[in-house]
């Protein structure tokens, strides 16, 4: 298939601050000044942790919390000169969940080497120095995304190529040898020595890509052309061929390679493009439909059949009763983790121990799954649920830019990937609070994981990107002429579909 | 496409709703269950970051604290090991606590209502100086003695109990239970290491765990003989009444013979001869005389039957839990009374089954003049700083005999010592009266020997009573190494021995 014909970029966007008219407001001070409010929290927190482990604030409290201020602030920079309008609250948001979970792993480090008495580790060094780092590289990948590409539609260009390369990605590690790609059971990684990486966080971006092209390419035969059953339109199944295999394809691996949250979060991402693309709410039906009847399926497999099931089985008895002594005490996938992440969020209460004050070293994989039950102990019912509102803020913003950005394409992909970023977080915060089953995922900027983290800000530069698009003057009205006006996305963005196919 | 993505916002939204709903209910409506949950280990490591008080007796400490550089501050240490632990018992950082440990645990632990002015301070002070001493009313010479003498009797028997208490106040001088086990593998902070050591002594089948003090019911034999001549001075006989004897008495298919051939051969014996031979004939009749009421009566009034006694400090009437003696079924289907089931139980056998601790506590009644005090272990609980706090007041019990009843009863048990079965027992210038049992219990296993005894001192004044139960006693008379240990128990406890 040949790639498809690409626009022209936008005439105005030559010559950086020149685009901006007279009198238009980027708010990017209004980010500066959110950045440093967040940084001053992270600081906080980091002193805290210091006075509550050590008895005294060093002055090294500071370094960590200076350094991951000092990263941010240039990423604003390039923010400010590649992305005059972008949403100026996405930044700050990000940069605060970041530099909390920064802090919160060099504290679980701080914990460890005192009680092991061994030498604190340096700046660089240990879980927190290693997601510090992680965090340099990932903000200088944001950077050098939003530096590249500055019309978030030449994505588009490569929307086929980016397809293949999400499946690949996808299957990499199901395909290369165990000793390469297992850690704990779940084959997701690529190692190399003390180097790992997870190559499906990345295929996120690329599958949401090509989603977004080819629904919005062949919309009008997806929700015109389409045959009648049971009182549901179905499309014609060459219309939805390559988008159901590809994600069939990433669903058939990811059960194969037991990521059973991974494969949810792509469901959901498919079923809500397809969504947003038709406009028929039959899709969402259709979708929770499969999804709870392959989960009910999966749950009695699991119960009569065994084999493959017997561990989502397993997942579900544990959901159902994480307390009973012989879900707590079996040999594999016992409910122990749950149990301990549910006990360390329940002595946290109300307010907390305070950051550095609790014991999240009793709940197993503190620094990845269960992240947010070890700071749970530490900021308690308050600083969770200040936690939750930020990554709303950050889902609704990408939301938003989604609805104001005037191509389909944009809006698919900044939608696409607003949401699967809020599904993330409901599916792995659901699991660790046993509201649903747990399956294992990163908290999104949180979690210890360069793999995510990374995957995480090149989302985030998209969505800045895009947002940047939505919120910027319609060029061509004359820029005698400032102030906000009607953008054509009244029309439903008809006149301003951009992809043709 | 804006409507579908604005509905997205509103799923979006409502997912979030759900987990916050849902943190609402694990961080505020379920928190203080979370927070004191048994699979908390956070409640443990809180609990070890205050030293736990010490339990003392005689100004020795007998569980006490070492520091430790692990994650649990204090390690809980019982220097004298096997000889006090069915007493003290244990607090480990997983298995449920036992003993003294158990049941002055909060006072231990610094959280009892007791200490709330302590709690307050340190509140203000910012220093915790951690729990409250428990001392105990344990002689520490005479539970030495003891112990000894128990492990290294001259018998070899490796089970038994000895209990010793102030017939004027119910404390307990002394408690021992054969074979003991150490307490200090079991609170190991390594809690694989101390489920190991706790599996193997619930697997031994000689039951360490078990203080059999207070925990083992074994028919009492002839010792039964003192209630139910307490039966038969509170209904008009006297010391120096004849009752029927003779070598044999055959009553409803059941035969009673004397354990030996010379034992009141003659077909009368007073009451006082009676018990000081140890006359099986002459009791079966006596008791068949009276009849089950007035038997099972007495004994009830001594104690027999309430499972409800405790013993540990008299305040809050917490402490080692007492297994209840029965005198078991008299009475035929019908209902009338069983008259052999009657001469039998008389004896002391049958279903007649006591604990150490009641036959201590018998013997301590007649010694103090038909007065039962209520026994007990904690003498004082002292502060974090040592300031008393709480001091046991003696606390009468029951009053099973009247006075002259009790007189009598000492003076014919003053003869078991000085004439009849429980020589082995006298103590040089002391005052010792007491009885023997010899309890037959399986089909050719050995029998169990056993004394219950009292000691004045040159004062007139009763210094202790005691009980010593040895179980499965081989090589003939069972109860004379009992009277043996008794009288040792006994003079140590009047602080005459054990140096």
């Amino acid at each position: 298939m040949t790639a498809p014909a690409v626009p022209a970029p936008p005439p105005a966007s030559t010559g950086e601050m020149s685009r901006i008219p007279t009198g238009w407001k980027t708010r990017r001070n209004a980010e500066l000044g959110l950045l440093a409010f967040a940084m001053v929290i992270v600081a906080v927190f980091g002193a805290t942790v210091e006075a509550n482990q050590f008895g005294e604030i060093r002055m090294t409290a500071w370094i960590p919390a200076a350094l991951v201020g000092i990263l941010f602030l240039g990423l604003h920079v390039v923010v400010r000169y590649t992305a005059p309008f972008a949403d100026p609250v996405l930044l700050p948001a990000v940069a605060l969940i970041n530099g909390i979970g920064v802090a919160f792993l060099r504290r679980l480090d701080l914990a460890r080497a005192i009680a092991q008495k061994q030498p604190e580790p340096g700046i660089f060094a240990g879980t927190g120095g290693r997601q510090l780092a992680w965090t340099l590289a990932s903000l200088i990948l944001a950077a050098v995304l939003l530096l590249l590409i500055r019309d978030h539609k030449i994505v588009s260009r490569y929307a086929y190529t980016l397809g293949l390369v999400g499946i690949v990605l996808v299957m990499l590690p199901a395909v290369l040898p165990p000793s390469i790609s297992e850690v704990n059971g779940a084959r997701l990684w690529i190692r190399f020595g003390s180097f790992s990486i997870q190559p499906g966080e990345f295929a996120k971006l690329a599958l949401v890509s090509f989603f977004a092209y080819y629904l919005v390419r062949k919309r009008e035969v997806l929700s015109l052309a389409s045959r009648r059953f049971l009182g549901i339109d179905f499309p014609r199944g060459r219309d939805l061929g390559p988008v159901v295999t590809v994600w069939l394809l990433s669903l058939l691996v990811l059960v194969f390679e037991k990521d059973l949250g991974t494969a949810l979060l792509y469901f959901g991402l498919f079923v809500v493009t397809l969504y947003v693309a038709t406009e028929r709410a039959s899709w969402l039906i259709i979708g929770l439909l499969l999804f709870f009847g392959g989960v009910y399926v999966a749950y009695l497999l699991g119960a009569s059949v065994g084999g493959p099931f017997a561990n989502f089985y397993d997942r579900a008895e544990v959901w159902l009763d994480p307390f009973a002594l012989e879900n707590y005490e079996r040999e594999s996938g016992s409910s122990y983790q749950l149990v301990q992440g549910l006990l360390g969020l329940g002595t946290g209460g109300l307010f907390g121990a305070g950051p550095g004050a609790g014991s999240p070293g009793k709940v197993p994989e503190v620094r990845t799954d269960f992240i947010f039950a070890g700071l749970g102990e530490e900021i308690g019912l308050f600083g969770l649920a200040a936690l939750l509102v930020l990554y709303l803020l950050i889902v609704e913003r990408g939301l938003r830019a989604a609805l104001a950005v005037r191509d389909s394409f944009g809006k698919l992909v900044a939608g696409g990937l607003a949401f699967t970023l809020g599904l993330q977080v409901f599916v792995i915060l659901g699991g660790i609070t046993g509201l649903i089953p747990l399956t294992g995922q990163t908290t999104p900027f949180l979690s210890a994981g360069g793999s995510s983290l990374m995957a995480n800000w090149l989302l985030i530069a998209m969505l800045l990107r895009i947002s940047d698009a939505a919120r910027q003057p319609v060029t061509g009205a004359g820029p005698e002429r400032p102030g906000p006006k009607k953008a054509p996305t009244q029309l439903h963005g008809a006149m301003t579909e951009v992809i043709k196919p | 496409m804006n409507a579908p993505l604005r509905r997205s916002g509103v799923v979006i939204l409502v997912l979030f709703g759900l987990l916050f709903a849902n943190l609402n209910w694990v961080q505020f409506y379920k928190a203080d269950e979370y927070r004191t949950h048994d699979f908390n280990s956070r409640v443990v490591v809180a609990e070890y970051e205050t030293p736990r008080g010490v339990i003392e007796a005689g100004g020795q400490a007998l569980a006490q604290n070492k520091t430790t550089d692990d994650e649990l501050k204090y390690l809980r240490t019982y220097p004298e090991g096997k000889i006090y632990a069915p007493v003290i018992g244990y607090k480990p950082v997983i298995i449920g606590a036992t003993g003294i440990e158990a049941s002055e645990n909060d006072f231990l632990s610094g959280a009892s209502d007791k200490l709330f002015a302590d709690r307050l301070s340190s509140m203000f002070t910012g220093d915790n100086p951690g729990g409250g001493n428990v001392v105990l009313s344990l002689n520490t010479k005479a539970q030495e003695v003891a112990w000894k003498q128990m492990t290294d009797n001259q018998r070899g028997v490796t089970k038994g109990a000895a209990v010793a208490i102030d017939p004027g106040t119910g404390a307990i001088q002394a408690m021992v239970s054969m074979p003991s086990y150490d307490p200090n593998p079991l609170v190991s902070h390594d809690t694989e290491a101390a489920s190991k050591a706790y599996n193997a002594l619930v697997k031994d089948k000689d039951e360490p765990l078990i203080n059999r003090a207070v925990g083992a019911t074994l028919p009492p034999g002839s010792v039964f003989k003192v209630i139910v001549s307490a039966a038969a001075l509170q209904n008009g006989y006297k010391t120096s009444t004849e009752i029927e004897a003779g070598s044999v008495y055959r009553e409803g298919g059941a035969t009673i013979r004397n354990s030996e051939e010379e034992v009141c051969p003659g077909s009368q014996v007073t009451l006082k001869e009676a018990l000081t031979e140890s006359c099986n004939t002459g009791f079966a009749r006596l008791g068949v005389a009276l009849g089950a009421d007035k038997v099972k009566d007495t004994a009830k009034a001594f104690g027999f039957e309430d499972d409800t006694i405790k013993v540990g400090d008299l305040d809050s009437k917490s402490g080692l839990s007492v297994a209840a003696s029965r005198t078991g079924e008299i009475a035929n289907p019908d209902g009338t009374t069983d008259t052999a089931a009657l001469a039998q139980s008389s004896l002391g056998q049958r279903d007649v089954r006591m604990t150490p601790l009641q036959g201590a506590l018998m013997a301590a009644t007649v010694a103090n003049g038909g007065r039962q005090m209520r026994p007990y272990l904690v003498q004082k609980l002292l502060g974090p700083d040592r300031r008393t706090i709480y001091t046991a007041e003696a606390e009468k019990l029951r009053e099973p005999i009247t006075s002259g009843v009790a007189d009598d009863l000492r003076d014919m048990m003053v003869s078991v010592v000085e004439n009849g079965t429980g020589k082995r027992a006298r103590i040089e210038g002391f005052t010792v009266g007491g009885k023997t049992g010899t309890a037959q219990n399986a089909e050719g296993a050995n029998p169990h020997g056993w004394f219950i005894g009292f000691a004045f001192d040159e004062s007139g004044k009763a210094v202790s009573a005691v009980c010593v139960m040895l179980e499965n006693v081989p090589g003939g008379h069972a109860s004379a190494e009992a009277a043996r240990i008794a009288g040792l128990i006994m003079k140590a406890a009047a602080g005459r021995g054990g140096d």
